[in-house]
């Protein structure tokens, strides 16, 4: 018995390679943010069109302040969504608010979308004892059970089954919920992306693959990283709904994500969405991108960028205007600096923080290795001071180092 | 003799072993026109074309299934896994197959060529997927090589020995170490045997032992503890598996006591064979228990990671304690 669907026979020996099946790009919006003639207006109202834009404003501020903050040294590392917003947060409007979200990194726009507040960001990022990560994890791994967003993990790729085995738990839960993952052009590279995909379909899982091809991972650039028209043509492989979307078309990327969405809940139809984007900045804060590619090529790209094209769409509908703009960006630059200032006073996270959570409670032995910890900590406050700090030490007066 | 830091060492390595013998090629995430994201493998590229230096795709155990392969064919395959914490998508081709290769054919096959290169390590803010020091997860697989080298020199030397040793080598690199260490280095193309461990310092008192970024650790707490009367021997194992077990035992026959130190956590470290081998060997010589300093039963931590590391102030308790014991 084959298991595969009744196959014709022919007698021509003939290799396919698969180029039939280029995959066009769906867009509504032009690259000057003008929508493309002879089509309707989609269905977007203004409250959310504005809550949308809203969070793309928020998210660039955001990364320029925090960009600016980690190379003046008051930050360890920051990576900025540049470029990506209206992919990430065009997606993120269009589910449920309370559909999972399984990021890889650069999706901080999501959680700006679903109101994860200012101070959230900045306790996560200063790693401060209101992180929720318990300053853990380096700076952008948030995390939110209340917003529904999966605690980032570096590890790539790891998210996209585990994105799988969420949706399927979701759907035997009955409530109409789905899950979206992100991930990178690179990431999916990696064989979880395919071990994902397979499972998603031959389970029925209602699961969004949403790939953010930003043209790079690191310095490696999209075409050393794959030798097909993208990444959208492996979904034929796992039988999967496929589309791919101008990522930098906030109207396109939300309705290609809407109608995702109705497929995965409703028919239990995995997706798998290739947003067409570029990462405009570094691809963090140590990376420096002149070692890899070229002004110009840059500057291509700069010329594309979402926030602008859906300013010129809000603005032509009147929904939007420059003076609604500049009070925008000024309160929210002063917003993320009152906020950092608040973060950045605020003491570490308290000692026990390093033996908690490794299980439900702390086991005997570890228990003995922390106690030797703080008994060494108080031979030594002066070289431990957020140690010290934590077990209510002044050590301000004692003289700095041993040796 | 000119001066450089571990990173240039190492491309020199590269460089030397590329020029000297052309079946060696090196590859891995971002080591082409980019040269690594630590810039381990600039230029060469440049030097040698994109047949033999060059990016791969993001994915680990692609890579190394791919080192393996190549390997088996008769090449000298150089993979790079861009952090040792990123080390695991390939274990299974590690464990199974880089491994088992040789063993399982009766030497039909075998991968002698390979090294796999993967800076691993904390102490530089990286949190848990930056920092881990995974060597444990290695030295628990026979047939595999796995070598730590401690500075410049060492890491040329090493490196080189490990290109050319006719077995896998896995090649962890401090990079914490990676600038912060400079030194002499010659230009000349020189091996550092594998499997011997070197005695850095002699002294009668205690063994110090570690490897790697451990190592500038032991040197400052030996340092303080010297200032206060204890003379100490050190050793740096270098080689991980298979390990010098004469070198440490007749320097504890000599001492009677042994301090160990690793930055992986305590529980199913390295530090633990170490001491169950040694009090086998001197059992009646021993003065003290061997004592370890190690990471916590933990991940690695962020914002606590000076408070988590196994660093001079904790070496030195742990080698006055033995003293005093
Ligand atoms: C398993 C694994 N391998 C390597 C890395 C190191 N690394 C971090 S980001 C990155 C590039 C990711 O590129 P892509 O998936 O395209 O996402 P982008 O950064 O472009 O958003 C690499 C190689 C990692 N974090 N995890």
């Amino acid at each position: 018995m084959s298991s595969t669907a009744k196959s014709n026979v022919v007698n021509v020996l003939e290799f396919l390679d698969g180029d039939e099946y280029r995959l066009p790009t769906f867009a509504l919006l032009d690259q000057e943010g003008v929508l493309y003639p002879g089509i309707d207006a989609p269905s977007l109202e203004r409250d959310k069109a504005l809550h949308i834009y809203r969070a793309m404003v928020f998210t660039r501020v955001l990364d320029e302040r925090m960009m600016a903050a980690q190379r003046q040294g008051r930050l360890s590392f920051y990576l900025q969504c540049t470029g990506e917003e209206a992919a990430v947060i065009g997606a993120t409007a269009a589910l449920d608010d309370s559909d999972m979200i399984m990021a890889q990194y650069r999706e901080q726009g999501a959680l700006a979308y679903r109101g994860f507040s200012i101070d959230e960001f900045m306790n996560q990022l200063f790693g401060n004892d209101l992180d929720y990560g318990r300053g853990r994890q380096m700076p952008i791994h948030y995390g939110s059970a209340e917003l529904h967003y999966m605690t980032i993990s570096s590890p790539l790729a790891t998210q996209i089954p585990q994105a799988t085995g969420y949706a399927y738990g979701q759907k035997l839960a009955g409530e109409g919920h789905c899950t979206i993952t992100f991930f990178g052009e690179g990431a999916a590279s990696e064989g979880d992306f395919h071990a994902a995909l397979n499972m998603a379909t031959v389970h029925r899982v209602p699961v969004i693959f949403f790939c953010r091809n930003n043209g790079y991972a690191i310095s490696t650039p999209a075409i050393e990283q794959y030798a097909a028209d993208g990444v959208a043509p492996r979904a034929f492989g796992y039988r999967m709904h496929v589309v791919r979307v101008d990522g930098n078309d906030v109207l396109a990327v939300h309705e290609a994500t809407r109608e995702a969405r109705r497929l995965a809940v409703e028919h239990h139809h995995p997706v798998l969405i290739e947003a067409m984007t570029y990462r405009l900045a570094a691809h963090s804060s140590s990376d420096d991108p002149s070692g890899y590619r070229s002004r110009k090529e840059e500057e291509a790209w700069r010329v594309k960028d979402p926030i602008r094209r859906m300013k010129r769409w809000l603005i032509d509908r009147s929904w939007w205007s420059e003076d609604e703009e500049n009070e925008l960006l000024e309160r929210y630059r002063r917003d993320v600096l009152e906020s950092m200032k608040r973060a950045e006073k605020r003491p570490p996270p308290p000692l026990e923080s390093l033996v908690s959570d490794v299980y439900d409670e702390v086991p005997l032995r570890l228990q003995e290795q922390f106690d030797a910890l703080e008994a060494h900590i108080r031979r030594y406050p002066e070289q431990y001071p957020r140690g010290a700090r934590s077990l209510g030490i002044d050590n301000t007066d004692e003289p700095q180092g041993r040796t | 003799m000119p001066t450089m830091n571990m990173l240039q060492a190492i491309n020199n390595a590269l460089d030397m072993a590329m020029a000297s013998d052309e079946r060696v090629i090196c590859f891995g995430e971002d080591v082409g026109t980019f040269g690594g994201v630590f810039r381990a493998t600039s230029h060469l590229q440049e030097r040698y074309g994109k047949a033999r230096c060059f990016n791969t795709p993001l994915v680990e155990q692609g890579i190394v299934g791919f080192a393996n392969g190549l390997a088996a064919q008769g090449a000298v395959p150089i993979a790079e896994i861009q952090f040792a914490d990123y080390i695991f998508p390939a274990f299974d081709q590690l464990v199974n197959e880089t491994a088992k290769f040789r063993y399982r054919s009766g030497n039909l096959f075998n991968v002698a060529g390979l090294t796999i290169r993967a800076p691993y390590g904390g102490g530089i803010s990286g949190g848990l997927y930056h920092s881990q020091s995974p060597e444990a997860y290695f030295t628990h697989t026979p047939g595999l090589k796995i070598v730590v080298p401690r500075n410049p020199y060492q890491a040329k030397g090493l490196l080189l020995a490990s290109i050319r040793d006719a077995n896998p080598v896995l090649f962890f690199e401090p990079k914490r170490l990676y600038r912060a260490a400079t030194g002499e280095v010659p230009d000349a193309d020189y091996q550092l045997p594998l499997g011997n461990a070197e005695i850095l310092k002699e002294g009668n008192d205690v063994t110090v032992l570690g490897w790697g970024a451990q190592m500038t650790m032991i040197e400052a707490a030996v340092e303080m503890v010297e200032n206060e009367g204890v003379s100490c021997e050190v050793i740096d194992l270098r080689t991980l598996l298979p390990w010098d077990v004469d070198t440490v035992a007749e320097s504890v026959f000599k001492t009677g006591r042994l301090v160990i130190t690793h930055e992986a956590p305590l529980t199913g470290g390295f530090a633990g064979e170490i001491a169950a081998t040694i009090q086998e060997r001197c059992f009646l010589y021993l003065e003290s228990p061997i004592a370890r300093v190690a990471g916590l039963d933990t991940p690695f931590p962020l914002t606590l990671e000076k408070e988590y590391m196994p660093d001079q102030w904790k070496l030195h308790d742990a080698i006055k304690a033995s003293i005093e014991f």
